[in-house]
């Protein structure tokens, strides 16, 4: 599937790729009202990672996209951890969210909540972890 | 009285300064030296407490231990402990002085023997000192483990280490009956002193557990002293130095169960079940170990018998002693009770000519090379006092004048024709042996000592030095003594041992004895110069007649009851384990469901927990029909597939369809979830099995896929009925109502979102590690697989 003379192929996944890392973007965060959240965004992203893979090659990939997942992966569950134990420094039990609503210039009321950033941490661990695997068996010829 | 806990502390204490003594001065001194004072002062302490113990008193320390289950060191002396503590401590300095010239100290790991012989004096001093019975088990242990490890002193050779495993392995066995049976005790008196059980006996006689207790307690006491049919340990343990079977296998830890059976027989003594029990099982050995050790060629083989011989007379003495505490006894009383006396006395006597015989075989053994009696004789010109010393310890252990085996082996016979009014096979049984005891006791001296050498060994045999004689004579002296002036002893040590294992008979002035040489021509002087005149024929006529052991079939031995045992049970165990134990997973799986289906559905049957209730049950639409169709459908494919690639899709299908139930049953967080994990797992599956060869023909014969399809049925039926059942079973309220109110609390609108990470965010957290950890998994494995092979090339 390396073969440059894909061209249909890479031209459709340009176009392709923006719009599932954009459905990925808005799974994520409609997560808190519709269905969606960290998990299924989480592996959209991958999705869209994979789409470049098969495309473009493992180490293109690599070369534009230089992270490394498993330290996504590792700051992924970092963060939740992170964000679980704010609660316990304001004197409340361990992995207590809050929320409230704050009134941003372009967004209007718009809610902030803790649990968002939870999420974020699943999202990152869920990238990182199914990227390392899929970059490793891939990897291994 | 502080300071008398020395007795139990110092021997424990100077073990750990033996190695730095041995380290500091050997060769120069041997280090058997410095260990020489603890037993004599040991017995000097004990020597102290005398007067307080023959004028009737005792002496009760208890210094706490684990206060809080009321378990205490104690040191506690009466008049039985007395005998033993003089005995261990005596017999103990005799040793030490003789190993000291038997034991090279250019050649020996000293320190160890020591070290080892320190720990079993201190714990049988522990055993015969204690008051509370579970401080008396753990010295108990301790007394094996040290024999075990004196008996494998010389653990470079085979039989040594077989020999210690062997006694190991028994008196555990009986160490741990007995500590059941402690409990059992403790659990009828409700406490953990001996003494106290004593004072406080009430209607234990007739309690359930008192049976059990008893067994079980006679059973730790049989195995340590030998008895039938559990003496077989005490041969094979005369691997060790002599100087360790001098001391355990004569004097002091065989008497273990003795001491024991004397402590306990205020509670257990007086029924019918004690008295025939240990009279039954000492005589039976006291006739095994004479008829035995006869046939022996090796003296300290013969003498091992010829101790389990004399523990069972000692332990049958004890038995018939106990019919003294028969209420229905009557005037016979006092009669009987002389038989706890004889076995005391026995007791020390044994101890005195059979650690005398010890030691002189020992001495015949480092000055010629040989034990074999076959190769040994014409000694006695030789060896002269070696010689004596032999004469007075056969001659006292045969039963003579005017040795101190006379005086007991005489009370032993008025003990057994008291019996005679019980069962008249008693007195017989006694008679039989103690001719047999005659003859091996002539055996031993005169095979040893007279004629000529058979067998010229490698040493120039000469008399041995002056101080591995010193303890032989000092033993073979107190043999002598004891049988001109026994009552000294009497009054002072063996009348208040024998006033406490007869506490109640003390009590109303029954125990009075003058033991004397000479009582006139009785029955029992008749029945000694029987044994003499039979005895001396026997051996006569030895030659013609020991043939005769040879006809008994090797397969009836003990030994070889033992060996068959041991081996049957390795055997049974390994077949038994490599039958289950077939390291094919499959068979471990068939295990695990087939527990399932046993344990859930016979919990279900039990329960009677298998209930229909279609009466809350949703109506089922067309949709789902299909769906159910289709997953069958797909199921069924995976089964029958004939190819991977074919089980694959199938198994995807099945993900898939499992989507649209998600769908239908309004989970779109669900749907979406399973729709992408389906997909990636349908993908690694495919990139899995693209390396694989064919999928084979499955070969399974047809019962194991008969097995496999009934477990498989099985274990569908079980879950379909705990489902159902479940449904069908009134159920708790559900808590759903709570996180409908999701954005009053969390500020979300998607109930589930809300759950997997407000409600909930625990599990969320975990599971995402977990992904991690898979993660990091699969990376490792394929990353490192490299390098771990690289590795195994180098090597």
């Amino acid at each position: 599937m390396k073969d440059p003379n894909d061209v249909i192929l890479r031209m459709v996944t340009k176009v392709v790729v923006i719009i599932i890392l954009t459905f990925a973007v808005n799974l994520f965060v409609s997560g808190h009202h519709n269905p969606g959240g960290g998990f299924i965004g989480g592996l959209a992203f991958v999705a869209a990672i994979v789409l470049l893979f098969l495309v473009y090659g493992i180490e293109k990939v690599r070369q534009n996209f230089p992270v490394d997942f498993k330290a996504l992966a590792g700051a992924g569950v970092l963060i939740s951890v992170l964000t679980g134990a704010r609660g316990m420094f304001i004197g409340e039990p361990f992995l207590t969210q809050a929320f409230g609503y704050v009134h941003l210039p372009l967004f209007g009321k718009t809610e902030m909540a803790t649990a968002v950033l939870f999420d974020v941490g699943v999202a990152l661990a869920v990238i990182g972890t199914s990227l390392t695997i899929i970059m490793s068996i891939g990897d291994d010829r | 009285m502080v300071w008398l806990y020395l007795i139990l502390g110092i021997p424990f204490l100077f073990a750990f300064l033996v190695p730095v003594l041995h380290k500091r001065f050997t060769p120069r001194i041997h280090t058997g030296w410095f260990v020489l004072w603890i037993p004599l002062l040991i017995f000097g302490i004990l020597l102290s407490t005398v007067p307080t113990i023959s004028s009737g008193g005792i002496i009760d320390l208890s210094l706490p231990w684990i206060p809080a289950y009321d378990i205490n060191i104690t040191l506690f002396i009466d008049g039985l402990s007395l005998i033993f503590g003089l005995l261990i401590s005596g017999v103990g300095f005799l040793v030490i002085l003789y190993s000291i010239y038997y034991l090279s100290q250019h050649k020996e790991a000293l320190h160890n023997f020591y070290i080892y012989l320190l720990l079993f004096m201190g714990a049988m001093l522990g055993v015969v000192l204690s008051d509370n019975i579970f401080a008396l088990y753990v010295f108990w242990e301790m007394t094996s483990i040290s024999s075990f490890l004196l008996i494998a002193y010389w653990f470079e050779r085979e039989k040594s280490r077989s020999g210690a495993r062997k006694s190991l392995l028994i008196t555990v066995f009986g160490g741990l009956a007995m500590l059941a049976g402690f409990i059992l005790l403790t659990m009828m008196t409700d406490t953990y002193s001996i003494r106290g059980m004593i004072h406080n006996l009430g209607g234990i006689h007739s309690h359930t557990l008192f049976l059990p207790a008893m067994v079980l307690i006679l059973i730790g006491a049989f195995t340590k002293s030998a008895q039938f049919p559990f003496s077989i340990w005490l041969p094979d343990a005369m691997e060790a130095p002599t100087p360790v079977s001098a001391y355990l296998h004569s004097a002091t830890m065989v008497k273990a169960g003795i001491y024991l059976v004397a402590r306990l027989t205020p509670i257990f003594g007086g029924g019918g079940v004690w008295f025939w029990l240990v009279t039954g099982i000492g005589l039976v050995t006291l006739f095994y170990g004479s008829f035995n050790a006869i046939r022996q060629t090796d003296l300290k083989a013969l003498l091992a018998y010829s101790t389990i011989s004399q523990l069972g007379l000692i332990m049958s003495l004890l038995g018939l002693g106990s019919a003294g505490l028969a209420p229905e006894a009557g005037n016979a009383q006092a009669a009987y009770a002389l038989a706890i006396f004889t076995a005391l006395f026995h007791l020390v006597n044994h101890s005195t000519f059979k650690g005398c015989l010890f030691m002189v075989v020992g001495i015949i053994d480092h000055e010629t090379g040989t034990r074999d009696i076959r190769k040994l004789g014409g000694l006695m010109h030789i060896m002269p006092i070696s010689f004596t010393l032999a004469l007075i310890g056969c001659l006292s252990m045969a039963g003579l004048p005017p040795f101190n085996g006379f005086l007991s082996k005489e009370l032993f016979f008025t003990a057994v024709l008291n019996a005679s009014e019980i069962s008249v096979v008693i007195p017989v049984v006694a008679w039989l042996a103690s001719v047999l005891t005659f003859v091996y006791s002539l055996i031993m001296v005169f095979k040893t000592f007279t004629g000529q050498p058979r067998v010229k060994s490698g040493k120039q045999a000469h008399e041995a030095p002056l101080g591995m004689l010193i303890p032989p004579m000092v033993l073979a002296a107190l043999v002598v003594l004891l049988f001109f002036f026994p009552n000294v002893l009497v009054h002072y040590v063996l009348a208040p041992a024998w006033a406490a294992v007869l506490p109640s008979l003390a009590q109303a002035n029954l125990l009075t004895v003058h033991v004397s040489p000479w009582h006139g021509v009785t029955p029992e002087l008749l029945m000694t110069l029987g044994v003499i005149i039979l005895g001396g024929t026997l051996y006569k006529t030895l030659k013609k007649w020991v043939k005769l052991y040879r006809t008994y079939p090797q397969i009836l031995t003990l030994n070889h009851i033992y060996e068959t045992a041991l081996e049957l049970m390795e055997s049974l165990s390994l077949s038994l384990t490599k039958r289950y134990m077939t390291g094919s997973l499959r068979d471990y799986l068939i295990y695990i469901l087939s527990f399932i289906v046993v344990a859930v559905g016979g919990a279900l049957v039990l329960a009677q927990g298998i209930a229909f209730d279609p009466s809350h049950d949703a109506a089922l639409s067309i949709y789902e029909l299909a769906l159910l169709a289709g997953m069958v459908v797909c199921a069924i494919a995976v089964l029958l597939a004939e190819t991977r690639l074919a089980a694959v899709i199938a198994v995807g299908a099945l993900g898939f369809l499992v989507v649209f139930f998600f769908v239908l049953f309004r989970a779109p967080d669900l749907a979406l979830t399973q729709l992408v994990v389906e997909t990636i797992t349908t993908v690694l599956f495919l990139l899995c099995f693209y390396h694989l060869p064919k999928l084979k023909k499955e070969t399974t014969p047809l019962p194991s896929k008969v097995v496999n399809g009934l477990l498989s049925l099985a274990v569908g039926l079980v879950m379909t009925l705990v489902a159902l059942s479940a449904n069908g079973n009134p159920l708790p309220e559900s808590i759903a109502g709570y996180y409908e109110n999701a954005y009053e609390l969390a500020g979300a609108k998607n109930i589930v979102n809300a759950i997997l990470v407000d409600f909930r965010g625990f599990d969320t957290m975990l599971e995402i590690l977990v992904l991690s950890m898979a993660g990091l998994g699969v990376y490792t494995l394929i990353k490192l697989r490299m390098a771990g092979g690289k590795e195994n090339e180098r090597s």
